[in-house]
């Protein structure tokens, strides 16, 4: 279906189960009891899981495909919000537009610094990528101040011009980016029972656009050019051997998942309009990479998964403070609560990054295959042992 | 622009370069003998300036006497604080030990960043030679993020100074010694001292390697791992003491770095992604290279932060590294002294 094998339709049925209902899933918890701070059904956060996922699905077209790893990704990130933001001040505080402009924009962005990077391969790559990307963020931070708001950030203001729609919002307020006239901010609050469900704008949005990145993946991993891809990563010498120059198969990866990137960084101007220099900066390409390996690379549903958790540790962890722990172990005889409060407190709240740190180490070290590969050798060694064995 | 102020960027390029060229010849020395791009090179030089400012917290340890003859703004009598080696060595050597805690805290770190180095190849390198580079770099990543932490947890977030040596503080004239006007290139005292150490290590590093029998079997090793292997010589016990050599390496560089730029727990992280780049430009594998290109990088990001040339080309200052990266990668694939075959798949 949709030109899918089964398995692959079954999988895309699958995320769109898991994205549509995120909402409700995401809210284990019932409000306002002890466990609620672990609820991550909140807008803010899905949208960043969504956005994110969106991200590391297009770095994994590269990385995972054609075994380069790029460091400088997050330029296409922010120069993509940099349109976004700009699209929105200028033509109109629809959406469409900016998402559009922005995946655009990082598309021709990233033709540039890919057709010059790609000339070299290995460390050389990462590091050109890396290069480029460091000398974005320090322009956009200093001398493209005009252009991109400098270290304040470039955000809507109440006296844009808005070609399209300007006329119409004279009024007092600075306008939140819609969609039609859909705010991205607008919720539903649902309580069902104990539980509270809110279903927010611009989750869907960002759910909707997410899927039609996931389809496109799944259709580039199932092509025959994503087969040329794989080939560039297994053997790139046997493949120019064969009379095919992997120039333009590794350059069209390398735009696509560059197109991704702005991709989501235009949907990130959507949620919120407002782009700032440190979006380029090479720990957030970093993050990138961290978050691809986690869930698995060259999988499919690997980089979705690992966005995810480490956007969800970034924001529960780091909200974890010291009474929070008294509460939980209150149950303790006093001694030994504090003991382990005192053993826990190094790795929350603003500790978190030792946690990540610490994961981040373990998953490479004892799971090379991130999660995903690590949960099939996990199924495989379960219920193909009998077989192997026979 | 004249001839004076040409010598004094120079000059200034000098001791950052020096910081660079030394990160740059340990993770070189840890690539060109173990194959391992070690991520965690930067997060090295980070503990090796906090090792000077742990001296400093042990020398200026101190017991609170009170003095009954004067009293503090709320009637009580005075407390005085008196450091514990004020009371052993008397009140001048022990201020003199105090002062003197940043060259002291060499000696102090060479042990630590070896052992530490020891613990990081056996424990974890140790287990990554046949993984493909990219893990490498990832683990060593996430070990720099809690290595980063930890110090963070201990020292907090904030910057410490670490004040040089009385006799150091001041400038140097270095023009009126080479006939400019006195007052024109001036330069100060500490950073001659970096650079002049900074040559040292370097210098010692090299004839270590290559005047010794240990560094000839390293070098031996660099080239044909097995073959060193099947003479019957433990190879890997050699590199595992040069990942500690490599790891003393960037602790000194941390430790003597710290008057020049009071230390904070993310000032690894900085240095690091511009040493790898000096890395690269130099050649993988290139020792020479390394120092090469962390003094040409140096100087030539100094140069570029001259007011005339940002007037020129604005905002090149921030740039200037990566942008010299790109253009010698593009005109020399290897670097500029970079081997054939290495890192290259």
């Amino acid at each position: 279906m949709l030109g899918l094998s089964r398995n692959d339709f079954l999988l895309l049925l699958f995320v769109l189960l898991l994205v549509a209902a995120a909402p409700m899933f995401l809210n284990p918890f019932p409000e306002g009891s002890e466990f609620a701070q672990f609820n991550a059904g909140y807008p803010d956060l899905m949208q960043r899981f969504v956005i994110f996922g969106i991200f590391a699905i297009g770095f994994n077209i590269l990385f995972g495909l054609t075994g380069y790893l790029s460091f400088g990704h997050a330029a296409f990130l922010g120069a993509g919000s940099y349109a976004g933001v700009w699209m929105l001040k200028l033509l109109t505080i629809n959406v469409i537009p900016a998402i559009v402009v922005s995946t655009l924009v990082a598309g021709v962005f990233s033709l540039i610094i890919g057709y010059i990077s790609l000339r070299r391969s290995g460390i050389y790559f990462s590091i050109l990528t890396l290069a480029f990307a460091q000398m974005s963020f320090a322009l956009a931070a200093s001398v493209l101040t005009p252009i991109t708001g400098g270290e304040t950030g470039l955000q809507t203001a109440l006296h844009d011009p808005r070609i399209l729609d300007g006329a119409g919002s004279v009024g007092g307020n600075i306008p939140a980016p819609s969609l039609f006239g859909l705010e991205m901010r607008h919720s539903w609050q649902v309580n069902v029972g104990d539980w509270l469900w809110t279903f927010n704008v611009g989750y869907y949005l960002s759910a909707f656009v997410l899927m039609i990145a996931f389809y496109i993946a799944i259709r580039i991993f199932r092509s025959p050019f994503g087969m040329m891809l794989k080939a560039v990563k297994s053997n790139n010498q046997r493949l120019s051997y064969t009379g095919i120059s992997p120039r333009p198969y590794t350059l069209a990866a390398f735009v696509i998942s560059g197109m991704y990137a702005g991709l989501a960084g235009g949907l990130m101007v959507a949620m919120d309009p407002l782009a700032g220099a440190e979006r380029m900066q090479w720990t957030a390409s970093g993050e990138v990479v961290l978050m691809t390996i986690l869930g698995g690379v060259g999988t499919l549903i690997g980089p979705v998964l690992g966005a995810g958790l480490i956007k969800y540790f970034e924001n529960i962890f780091s909200k974890i403070n010291d009474n929070l722990l008294h509460q939980w172990f209150a149950f303790m005889p006093d001694g030994l609560e504090d003991f382990m409060v005192t053993i826990i407190h190094p790795f929350v709240g603003k500790g978190w990054h030792l946690t990540l740190g610490l994961m981040f180490m373990l998953v490479v070290i004892f799971l090379p295959g991130g999660l995903i590969g690590g949960l099939t050798g996990l199924y495989n060694r379960v219920f193909r042992r009998r077989s192997k064995a026979r | 622009m004249e001839l004076s102020a040409l010598l004094l960027q120079v000059l200034n390029g000098l001791d950052k370069g020096s910081a660079y060229a030394l990160i740059a010849l340990g993770l070189t020395l840890i690539f060109g003998t173990l194959g391992v791009v070690n991520f965690a090179h930067g997060a090295l030089f980070m503990i090796g300036a906090f090792c000077a400012v742990t001296l400093q917290k042990i020398l200026t340890t101190s017991f609170i006497t009170l003095d009954e003859t004067k009293t503090d703004f709320l009637g009580k009598p005075l407390k005085i604080k008196t450091p514990y080696v004020e009371e052993w060595f008397g009140q001048t050597a022990g201020q003199a030990i105090i002062d003197w805690a940043v060259p002291l805290a060499i000696l102090f770190a060479i042990p630590v960043m070896l052992l530490i180095g020891f613990i990081m190849e056996r424990g974890l390198i140790k287990h990554f030679y046949k993984r493909p580079h990219a893990d490498q770099i990832l683990v060593t990543f996430g070990l720099a993020i809690v290595l980063q932490e930890i110090i963070k947890a201990y020292f907090g977030a904030n910057q410490i100074p670490v004040p040089a040596p009385e006799a150091f503080i001041g400038s140097l004239d270095f023009g009126s010694l080479v006939g400019f006007d006195p007052g024109v290139v001036i330069y100060p005292y500490w950073r001659v001292v970096y650079f002049v150490f900074a040559m040292i290590i370097i210098a010692a590093v090299f004839a270590f390697l290559q005047f010794t029998t240990f560094g000839m079997v390293v070098r031996a090793g660099m080239a044909d791992r097995e073959t060193v292997g099947l003479l019957g010589i433990n190879i890997d016990k050699r590199f595992t003491i040069m990942f500690g050599i490599a790891a003393a390496v960037a602790g000194l560089a941390g430790v003597m770095y710290t008057p020049i730029n009071p230390p904070n727990y993310h000032m690894g992280m900085d240095f690091l992604v511009i040493s790898f780049v000096v890395v690269v430009v130099g050649g993988m594998g290139s020792l020479g290279g390394a120092v090469l290109a962390g003094f040409i990088l140096g100087i030539l990001e100094s140069f570029a932060s001259m007011r005339e040339v940002i007037e020129f080309i604005p905002g090149i200052n921030q740039v200037v590294i990566y942008l010299a990266a790109i253009v010698i990668l593009l005109a020399r694939p290897r670097g500029l002294l970079g081997r054939k075959g290495v890192m290259e798949s």
